[in-house]
C-alpha cells in the first residue's frame, strides 16, 4: 500500500512517499534528511506526537508544559485529561518534571514561573 | 419621585439631562442598554452641519443653526473633541450647480453665516485631493467634527456630576398615570415621576404610544461606515459632501476629530430595528462613491466599518411636541440630530417653562467636566508631574491609540461607568486603533474584572450575553 | 547619551543586543513594552522553535529563555514595561513607564525590532454583525495560554497562516470544536507540517480559496455563511454555506509594526511594509537599524535571530566608525519574486539575500543577474509564498555590479 505523508520534523514539510505493507514499512521517497525516513517508519507503524499545553499553578496562574518526549498519537486526549488535572507547584524552572511518566513521557515545564 | 425622567440615554437625552441639571430638578435617566450612547449616537457620521440642509421654517432649521453656533462652547465645556473644520458640497455638473445655489439661498435664509459659493480653482487650493470631475462647491465655514459618544457620555456624566441618576439595562415596558406624574416600569423596577421626557430615539414611537399617543412612527434607515488609519486623516480636511438629490446626501469623505478618515453613509430603509448589519452591497456602495468626490483614499488602510441606524420620523421633520402637559416627545430626530442636540434641550428647556413647570437655577450648577483625554492632551512636564502622583499613567495600554492604564481605571471609575470592552473603548479610545484591541484586549478585560469587582470570564463586548471569554481551562481556578 | 538602544526585548531586540555586546559595544539598553523579554514567544508555547538555530525543537518561551539567560549573564541593561513614543531623525528616543516616566535618550545607534502585529478582522470588510466572540488568531493564544480563558466552544478560524492552524490545535486540545478552517486563496499561507499537525491530525478541514461572506449573531457570534471563491477572490452565492458556531478567528497576515520607524523618517517598503535596508539591516537613515519581524515577516524565529545579528554587528561597527568603501547596488526583482532583503547593496562583502515569492512555482530557477551577467542560478524544486528563501552572493559577484535583478525562470 501506498501513503503519501507531509514530514512533520522540520519546516521544510517533505511531501514522503511511502510503502507499507503489513505494518513493514518497505520504501520511502521524498525525504531531504535522514529524519525523515526516521518519521515516516514512527508514522506508519506507532505514529507520535509531542503535546504542548498549560498546566493550572497552585497560585492560580498558568505554567507552559510539553511532553518531552512524543507519546503516541492516539493518547493525545487522554495527555490532555492527564496534564488538566495537573497543578503545578511554584516555584517553576524550565525543564522541572510536573507529572512523571505519561505514556512514557514526562510532562516538562517550559516556562519560568515564581 | 422624580422630577425629571428621561427615556434613552443617547446624544438627545444626554443633552437634555445636562440642561436640565441646571435647574433644582431631581433628574433620572432610564437606559435600556448596558451603557450610554448606544444607538444612533455611537454609529453616525459625527458632523455638525452648518444648517444649509433643512427646509426653511422647519424645526431642524431652526434648532440646526442654532445647535451649530451652540456646538464649540458646549464641547469646550465638557472636554468633548471639536473641530470646526468646514464642510464642502460637490457638484459635477450644471444641475448640481443649480441645487447648490438652492442650498446656498436656503442657508441664508436658516441664518447660517459666511456660506459661499466656491469654484474649481480655489477648491483645488483648499482641498487639492478633490476628484477632477468636481467643478464647484458649496462651502460652509461654520461646519465642524464632534465625537458624538463622546458629548453623549459627557453631557450624561455632567448630569450625574450635578445631581441626575442614571439607570442602565433599564428597559421601559410600560408607562402608568399617577396622581402627580408617570410610573414608568421595566420588568423589575419602576421610577415614579412628574415629568417624561421622550428621547427613545428608535423606539421613541413606542414609548409615546405607551401613553396612548400614536400620532406618529419612527423607522430605522441602515447606515454603514467604513473607518480607515490614522494615517490617512489628511486626505480631505473639510467635509466633503456630495450634492444631494432624491437619493439623500449620498456618501461623505470626512476626517475625524481623532484623526481618522470616514467614509459613509449608505441609506436603506429597513424595518428591524436591531439589524445593524453591514452589507457587500453597502461597503460596494460607499467605495465606488468615494472615488467619485477624492481621489487617493487609501483603502487598504480600512480599520473597521459599522453600521448605525438613524431614527426616521413620520412628519419629515423632528418630533418634539408635548401630547399631554408633563409628557414631552423628541423623537425622529435623525441627521442633523447630532449638532442640534444642544439646542434641543434648550428648546425643551423653554417648553416646560410655557407649560408652566417651575425651573429654579440651580446655583451649585458646574458647567464643565474633565476630559477624557486630559493626561494625552497635557505638556510632558505635566504628564511627568501626573505618572509621580499615579505610575498608571506611565503604562501605556493601548499601543496603537498611545491609551495609559491611568486614563483607563479612571474612566471605568468616572460617571457615567462603563461595566464593558466597548464603554471603556468609547470612552478612552483604547481598542479603537489599528490593531482594533488585539493586544489590550485581555488586559483592559483584567482591569474591568478587577475594577467592577467580577471574574474576568464575566466580562462583555457591550452586556447581555456578549461575553468575551466563555470558560477557563481546565475547570480550575481563576488567576 | 547610550551607545546603542534597542526597541523592543522579544527574539530579534535579544539577539541583537547579545551579537552588539559579544562585538564590543557594551553601553547598551533595550526598551521592551511588556512585562517580560520574549515578545510574542511567551504566548507561542507550541513546539517547532529553535531547530535551525539549536539543533534541537524548542517551545517559544524556552527559545526566548535561551536568549533571555544570556541577556542576563553579560548584565545587558533592559527596561520592561517601557514604551518607546517617539524615535527622531537623531536618534533621540523617547519613551515611557511607571518608573521614570517619560524620558529621553539620545543614542549612537537604535535599532528597530518592535515585530509585527495582527491584521484585523475590521480591515476586511465582511458583511453582518460586530457581536462578541470575533478575535485575531494571536488575541485567542493569549487568552488560552496566557490567561486560561477559552474564548469560545464552537471554532471557525479564517486565514490558514500558522497561528491559525496553531490555535487551530490548541483550542481543539483545550476542550472547543474547530468546525473549519477557510482560506480565501487556494493554498494555504501555513507551512505543510502545521497543516498536517494542527489540522489533519484532528479532521479539521481546511477549506482553500473560501472565505466568510456574512457574521451572525446579536450579541454572541451564532454562525457564518462562507463561500467560495472564484479565480478573482470573488464568493461565488451558490456555494454559500452556513456553519453555526460561536467563535471566529482571524490569522490573515501579519503586518510589521513601522510607526516608530515612520517618525524617524526611515524609508519604508511598500512591499514589505518595513524599512529598505542594506546587508548591515542599515536603514535609510544612518545609525538606525531594523531588523526581525517589523522589518519584514519571517516564518522562522531563528531567522530572525540571525537577522539580528547582522544588525546588532554592523550597529557596533558603526558606533565604531566603520571606514570600509560604500558603494550603492541597488537589488530589484521580477514580481514572482515579490522582494528581496536587502533592497540595497552598500559594501562589497559576501551577502544573503532573503526572498519571498508571489505564488507557488515547481521546479524553477533563481536567478541573479547584473545587466547581461548572470551572477548566480540555483534550482528549487518548489517555492511558496509561505516560505523565505535565501542565497548567498559572493563578495567576487558584487565587484563590478550595477544594480542586482532577482527572477524566477519556470520550465
Amino acid at each position: 500500500m501506498e501513503r503519501k505523508l507531509t514530514c512533520i520534523i522540520c519546516p521544510l514539510g517533505c511531501e514522503l512517499t511511502v510503502q507499507v505493507e503489513d505494518k513493514k514499512v518497505l520504501d520511502i521517497k521524498g525525504n531531504t534528511c535522514p529524519r525523515g525516513k526516521v518519521y515516516a517508519e514512527s508514522e506508519c507503524i506507532n505514529p507520535q506526537r509531542t503535546i504542548t499545553s498549560t498546566v493550572r499553578c497552585n497560585d492560580g496562574g498558568l505554567v507552559a508544559v510539553k511532553t518531552d518526549k512524543p507519546i503516541p498519537k492516539d493518547k493525545m486526549t487522554e495527555c490532555m485529561a492527564v496534564i488538566n488535572k495537573a497543578v503545578a507547584t511554584l516555584p517553576v524552572s524550565i525543564g522541572d518534571v510536573i507529572v512523571e511518566d505519561v505514556f512514557g513521557s514526562n510532562i516538562v515545564a517550559t516556562q519560568n514561573r515564581k | 419621585m422624580y422630577d425629571i425622567t428621561i427615556i434613552g440615554a443617547g446624544v438627545v437625552g444626554g443633552m437634555v439631562a445636562r440642561t436640565l441639571s441646571k435647574y433644582k430638578l431631581k433628574i433620572c435617566i432610564l437606559e435600556g442598554q448596558n451603557d450610554v450612547a448606544m444607538g444612533a449616537t455611537k454609529a453616525n457620521s459625527a458632523i455638525v452641519h452648518a444648517g444649509f440642509d433643512a427646509k426653511e421654517g422647519s424645526l431642524k432649521a431652526l434648532l440646526n443653526v442654532r445647535g451649530c453656533k451652540m456646538m464649540e462652547s458646549v464641547c469646550s465645556e465638557l472636554g468633548v473633541s471639536y473641530k470646526k473644520n468646514g464642510s464642502l458640497v460637490v457638484g459635477f455638473d450644471d444641475n448640481d450647480r443649480a441645487t447648490l445655489n438652492e442650498l446656498l439661498a436656503r442657508g441664508i435664509t436658516n441664518g447660517v453665516e459666511d456660506l459661499q459659493l466656491l469654484e474649481k480653482e480655489e477648491l483645488k487650493k483648499l482641498e487639492p485631493n478633490l476628484s477632477d470631475n468636481v467643478i464647484c462647491a458649496l462651502y460652509a465655514p461654520t461646519a465642524g467634527i464632534v465625537c458624538p459618544y463622546t458629548l453623549a457620555i459627557q453631557a450624561i456624566g455632567n448630569a450625574m456630576d450635578n445631581g441626575a441618576e442614571l439607570k442602565c439595562n433599564f428597559e421601559v415596558s410600560c408607562i402608568e398615570k399617577t396622581e402627580n406624574g408617570y410610573r414608568i416600569s421595566s420588568d423589575n423596577e419602576s421610577v415614579d415621576t412628574r415629568i417624561v421626557i421622550n428621547c427613545a430615539g428608535l423606539y421613541s414611537d413606542k414609548i409615546a404610544g405607551m401613553i396612548g399617543d400614536n400620532s406618529f412612527d419612527v423607522h430605522p434607515r441602515r447606515g454603514e461606515y467604513i473607518l480607515l488609519d490614522k494615517e490617512c486623516g489628511d486626505t480631505v480636511a473639510c467635509t466633503i459632501f456630495r450634492t444631494p438629490s432624491k437619493m439623500g446626501k449620498g456618501i461623505l469623505v470626512t476626517p475625524t476629530v481623532h484623526g481618522n478618515l470616514l467614509l459613509g453613509p449608505t441609506s436603506f430603509d429597513i424595518e428591524d430595528k436591531e439589524d445593524k448589519d453591514t452589507t457587500a452591497e453597502g461597503f460596494a456602495k460607499i467605495l465606488g462613491n468615494t472615488h467619485e468626490t477624492v481621489s487617493g483614499v487609501q483603502l487598504n488602510k480600512t480599520i473597521t466599518s459599522f453600521c448605525g441606524l438613524r431614527s426616521v420620523g413620520s412628519t419629515g421633520d423632528f418630533i418634539i411636541n408635548s401630547p399631554e402637559k408633563g409628557f414631552i416627545n423628541a423623537a425622529g430626530i435623525e441627521s442633523p440630530g447630532l449638532t442640534s442636540a444642544p439646542a434641543i434641550a434648550e428648546y425643551i428647556a423653554d417648553m416646560l417653562k410655557d407649560e408652566g413647570f417651575e425651573l429654579e437655577a440651580n446655583p451649585e450648577f458646574n458647567p464643565t467636566r474633565k476630559s477624557y483625554h486630559a493626561f494625552g492632551d497635557a505638556s510632558m512636564e505635566e504628564q511627568n508631574e501626573m505618572i509621580k502622583a499615579n505610575p498608571a499613567y506611565g503604562k501605556i495600554v493601548c499601543r496603537c491609540e498611545g491609551i495609559t492604564e491611568g486614563e483607563i481605571v479612571d474612566a471605568i471609575r468616572r460617571n457615567p461607568q462603563p461595566h464593558d470592552l466597548d464603554g471603556v473603548k468609547r470612552r478612552t479610545r483604547a481598542q479603537m486603533g489599528r490593531c482594533q484591541g488585539g493586544f489590550c484586549g485581555p488586559y483592559i478585560t483584567e482591569l474591568l474584572s478587577k475594577e467592577l469587582g467580577i471574574p474576568y470570564e464575566g466580562v462583555t463586548k457591550f452586556g447581555g450575553d456578549s461575553l468575551v471569554n466563555v470558560e477557563l481551562t481546565k475547570g480550575g481556578q481563576a488567576q | 547619551m547610550r551607545d546603542l538602544v534597542i526597541i523592543g526585548g522579544g527574539p530579534a531586540g535579544m539577539s541583537a543586543a547579545i551579537a552588539a555586546y559579544e562585538n564590543g559595544v557594551k553601553d547598551i539598553l533595550i526598551l521592551e513594552r511588556d512585562e517580560s523579554l520574549g515578545g510574542i514567544l511567551q504566548q507561542c508555547i507550541h513546539n517547532g522553535f529553535g531547530l535551525h538555530k539549536f539543533g534541537e525543537e524548542l517551545t517559544g518561551p524556552e527559545y526566548a529563555w535561551k536568549y533571555e539567560a544570556k541577556v542576563r549573564e553579560l548584565g545587558i541593561e533592559c527596561k520592561l514595561n517601557t514604551m518607546v513614543l517617539d524615535v527622531s531623525e537623531d536618534k533621540v528616543v523617547t519613551a515611557t513607564n511607571s518608573e521614570d516616566g517619560i524620558f529621553q535618550i539620545q543614542a549612537k545607534a537604535v535599532i528597530l525590532a518592535m515585530g509585527c502585529r495582527e491584521r484585523s478582522k475590521g480591515a476586511l470588510n465582511i458583511a453582518g454583525s460586530r457581536p462578541a466572540g470575533i478575535y485575531s488568531a494571536g488575541t485567542a493564544q493569549k487568552f488560552v495560554n496566557m490567561k486560561g480563558y477559552l474564548p469560545g466552544k464552537n471554532v471557525v478560524i479564517l486565514g490558514s497562516g500558522d497561528i491559525g492552524l496553531i490555535m487551530a490545535r490548541r483550542m481543539t486540545l483545550e476542550g472547543a470544536k474547530v468546525h473549519a478552517v477557510c482560506e480565501l486563496m487556494p493554498y494555504s499561507g501555513g507551512l505543510a507540517r502545521n497543516i498536517e499537525q494542527c489540522l489533519n491530525d484532528f479532521n479539521i478541514p481546511l477549506k482553500l480559496s473560501h472565505t466568510i461572506v456574512k457574521i451572525h449573531g446579536k450579541q454572541r457570534v451564532e454562525g457564518v455563511t462562507i463561500a467560495k471563491v472564484d479565480e478573482n477572490r470573488r464568493p461565488i452565492k451558490e456555494t454559500e454555506e452556513y456553519i453555526a458556531c460561536d467563535t471566529i478567528l482571524f490569522s490573515v497576515g501579519l503586518i510589521p509594526e513601522n510607526e516608530l520607524s515612520k517618525s524617524a523618517n526611515v524609508e519604508l517598503s511598500g512591499i514589505t511594509s518595513g524599512a529598505v535596508v542594506d546587508q548591515d539591516r542599515q536603514t535609510s537613515v544612518e545609525g538606525i537599524f531594523s531588523c526581525g519581524n517589523v522589518l519584514h515577516v519571517h516564518d522562522l524565529v531563528d531567522y530572525v535571530s540571525e537577522e539580528a545579528e547582522i544588525a546588532g554587528k554592523a550597529a557596533v561597527e558603526y558606533i565604531n566608525g566603520n571606514k570600509d568603501e560604500s558603494v550603492s547596488i541597488p537589488v530589484k526583482t521580477d514580481g514572482k519574486i515579490r522582494y528581496t532583503v536587502p533592497q540595497i547593496i552598500t559594501k562589497k562583502k559576501d551577502v544573503s539575500v532573503y526572498f519571498r515569492v508571489s505564488n507557488i512555482y515547481k521546479n524553477v530557477t533563481v536567478k541573479v543577474t547584473d545587466g547581461e551577467n548572470v551572477l548566480l542560478s540555483k534550482k528549487r524544486v518548489k517555492v511558496a509564498p509561505g516560505e523565505m528563501e535565501s542565497v548567498t552572493l559572493k563578495k567576487e559577484m558584487l565587484e563590478n555590479a550595477k544594480e542586482l535583478y532577482f527572477s524566477l525562470e519556470e520550465k
